[in-house]
């Protein structure tokens, strides 16, 4: 069996899984939730063999059929396939996405015990993961797309699983919109892309992207093209301004807000913009600088999210804002490019764990006290020990403190920013760290630590609920190691981006021909002949030489600091939730209005909501308005005018044979005596 | 040819016919009348036929030949006509053309 057929089976497995139980299942309690789990777990198995294969050879395997062939006047001919493409990227997603699955499905055979719709929760999860596998092997656009939105629809069916909730309902509704929104802009990008450079596979994109200046039209900047694309990155991966239907969307199941809002699906965003980076890195040669705007979003998504996680009490929603902060720094280090595109990669990898573990931790919480709420918390530690290491392993993780994964997570992305220098977004980096550190350890001290509320009957959740979370707690531990480096191995030599060797000198070419022949510019047939019939100009202008290794160096005057605002964090965390140094309702009330706004989320759901009522209503009163009246009233005065035609001109239909005689003969007079006026 | 009648005596005739048959037809409120009306009106295109073919074309009989046809048609024509008015009788127990309007607009 080949690579890319076993490629092929790993995201089938699960559909299977998922139609058996459809088909057959029966919603019987025992046999879904066991086939369900016994199909990802064979998707687990097979996807560590492919990584395992992959990481001895890293060139990337695409293996497609033609799905959909059009051939016409303005395309050529052009085809979009459907298949697998399997490189260190997809084979990294696949052994997260399987995972933390399979970790997830386990974990809620015992938090969802008694929930009366099991087998429709393990239907639905099948169909996620097979959603979630299919996009990570997409060879191109196109799929991407569809498991995209597919991705969407299972997020849209698990957010309201709990389907008399009120809150629930409103939150998947939510949730669907607000992603509409931005991949309207992902798939206008995706057309323009498509239609300009004749092809959506990611390989031949980023072949052909330096020949953007003469393929694509003058009015188009790839910038453009690239910023459309990263608006389904900001709805997907909910950044600023798309980010409201991620706190929301707590309103799920919580090993599904692990599964779907943590570690993998809210990271499709950030894997789309790493698949498709050369249009990004590309965009930096043309007029609208993407990448900054991509870093700027990110840098801001991570310090408004950070400083709303401080302030909230529902522990779900702490969790929510730091998942929305987390996925900013991954952002942010995309836009930063070269090693950056490594770290956010890298930090999407690590996060996947240990946010995962933190959702499935204060779900083994919640399932002991029956509430969300923090102030309901308390001592959880002493009551349910494993729940209570976990999770300080997992704060110690997103705090980035050595060992842990997200030490070396985090300093890649900080390396980075150095390393462009970025100071603005490098201050910005290190503040979210403090109050990353910061709103963990509050979280951890009001849930897991100090007195105890009365709630004698919390006690340790089942072994299903206890192993994931000691699996994830080993990973979050030790997942950091991969980015050092093993004789010339490390996760940076397997995923990174490097800029194609004639990307610039296929710009400049571009260029010049689109000066010389403006005709041909964004005529894609035009513009190939042009581009074939000039020879190839010699690759001399090499940005960053192909193949060059981005192992992590620790480099002490980033970890230092970095380590230091974190512990700053911890400590500050310690000293007003442990030791009471102040009482933080008087610092909030010190603060006053400053507090109310960013308890309040900076009132952003508000200002929609006002947009809503007093914008968009207006404006599409007026259009419905304009709709009924002028509109229908067009067709409507159409209509009467012809009934009462209708009604004057019956009159002339006597039914009377003779009267219809005698007018033919009035015609034939008249006929003969025009007859005879005009032709004498 | 009759020695010393010219042609257009024969056309005056045929058309004073054709009128008498029209008048009929577009004014007679008895079905049958109407017939008959239609009747005259075919005549008077017979007329018309054999004369032309007589003073202008002597040597052939196309005229008349063609007129022979028109008796035959005008037969059947005549027969379906009674025939319809036979069974509008039977239906509405009348013959008169102004009973029978059922495609008034």
């Amino acid at each position: 069996m080949t690579f890319s057929t076993a490629t092929w089976i790993v995201p089938l497995l699960p559909l299977s899984g998922f139609l058996f139980n459809f088909l057959f299942g029966r919603g019987d309690r025992r046999v879904v939730p066991r086939v369900a789990l016994a199909a990802v777990g064979c998707a687990l198995a097979l996807s560590l063999v492919l990584a395992v294969q992959v990481l001895g050879d890293p060139a990337p395997k695409v293996d497609s059929i033609p799905w959909l062939s059009v051939s016409n006047q303005v395309f050529g001919h052009f085809t979009i396939n459907v298949g697998t493409l399997l490189d260190p990227l997809s084979a990294m997603m696949l052994v997260v996405v399987c995972l933390v699955s399979f970790l997830v499905h386990l974990y809620s055979l015992g938090y969802m015990d008694d929930e009366p719709g099991l087998a429709r929760f393990f239907m639905y999860l099948g169909l996620f993961t097979f959603s979630m596998l299919g996009l990570v092997v997409s060879p191109n656009l196109f799929q991407m797309y569809i498991f995209w939105e597919l991705v969407g629809l299972c997020s849209y069916l698990l957010i309201g699983f709990y389907t008399s909730k009120p809150e629930a309902n409103q939150a998947c509704k939510k949730a669907f919109v607000v992603n509409r929104v931005g991949d309207l802009g992902m798939f206008l990008g995706i057309l323009f892309l498509t239609y300009y450079l004749g092809t959506s596979d990611f390989g031949q994109i980023a072949a052909h992207i330096g020949q953007w200046p003469l393929f694509g039209p003058a009015w188009l900047p790839l910038g453009a093209v690239a910023l459309l694309l990263f608006c389904g990155a900001v709805g997907k991966s909910a950044q600023f301004p798309l980010h409201v239907w991620l706190p929301d969307a707590m309103e799920g199941p919580t090993p599904v807000s692990a599964l779907i809002h943590a570690a993998t699906m809210v990271a499709a965003g950030v894997f789309m913009v790493a698949r498709v980076y050369a249009v990004f890195d590309a965009a930096l040669l043309s007029s609208v600088n993407a990448p900054m705007v991509v870093a700027c979003v990110g840098g801001f998504t991570s310090l408004f999210a950070a400083t709303i996680a401080c302030t909230q009490f529902d522990i779900k929603r702490v969790l929510a804002y730091s998942t929305l902060s987390q996925l900013g720094y991954m952002v942010l280090a995309l836009g930063v490019g070269g090693l950056g595109v490594t770290a956010g990669a890298f930090h999407l990898f690590t996060h996947a764990f240990f946010k995962a573990l933190l959702f499935l931790g204060a779900g083994s919480a919640i399932h002991a006290v029956h509430s969300n709420d923090l102030r309901a918390m308390g001592g959880l530690r002493r009551k349910m020990p494993i729940t209570g290491i976990t999770f300080l392993v997992g704060c110690l993780a997103i705090s980035g403190v050595w060992p842990f994964a997200g030490f070396f997570s985090k300093d890649m992305i900080l390396a980075a920013l150095k390393e462009a220098h970025l100071m603005t977004l490098y201050a910005v980096a290190v503040g979210v760290a403090f109050l990353t550190a910061f709103y963990m350890f509050r979280l951890y001290f009001l849930a897991f630590e100090g007195p105890s509320p009365e709630h004698g009957h919390a006690h340790e959740s089942p072994w299903t609920m206890t192993l994931p979370l000691l699996v994830l707690a080993a990973l979050s531990s030790a997942a950091g190691f991969a980015s050092l480096d093993y004789n010339g191995r490390s996760f940076g030599s397997y995923i990174r981006f490097d800029r194609g060797p004639t990307l610039s000198s296929d710009w400049g070419r571009a260029q010049s021909l689109a000066l010389a022949h403006p005709d041909a510019v964004g005529d894609y047939r035009k513009a190939t002949a042009l581009w074939e019939a000039q020879a190839p100009a010699p690759a001399a202008m090499a940005m960053v030489p192909a193949g060059e290794s981005r192992a992590f160096v620790l480099d002490y005057r980033v970890a230092v600091p970095a380590t230091l605002v974190g512990l700053a964090g911890i400590l500050l965390a310690f000293g007003v939730y442990r030791l009471k140094w102040v009482d933080p309702a008087k610092v909030a009330a010190a603060l006053g209005p400053v507090y109310t706004t960013v308890y309040n989320k900076y009132y952003v759901d508000e200002f929609y909501r006002w947009m809503i009522d007093h914008v968009y209503y207006v404006l599409s009163g007026a259009i419905a308005w304009f709709d009924r009246h002028v509109v229908d009233g067009v067709m409507n005065g159409l209509a009467l005018v012809m009934q009462a035609a209708g009604g004057a001109l019956r009159r002339l239909q006597t039914g009377r044979v003779q009267a219809y005689a005698l007018a033919m003969l009035g015609g034939i007079l008249l006929l003969l005596g025009a007859l005879k006026v005009l032709a004498p | 040819m009759i020695p010393g009648v010219p042609l257009q005596d024969f056309l005056l005739l045929s058309a004073a016919l054709f009128c008498v048959g029209l008048y009929g037809v577009v004014t007679r409120r008895n079905a049958v009348g109407v017939l008959m009306g239609l009747e005259l009106m075919f005549n008077a295109a017979n007329i018309n036929l054999v004369a032309f073919n007589t003073y202008l074309h002597a040597g052939a009989l196309s005229g008349q030949m063609f007129t022979l046809f028109t008796i035959t048609i005008a037969a059947a024509e005549a027969t379906v006509g009674l025939a319809l008015v036979v069974s509008i009788f039977r239906a509405r127990r009348s013959v008169r053309l102004e009973h029978v309007d059922l495609l008034k607009g």
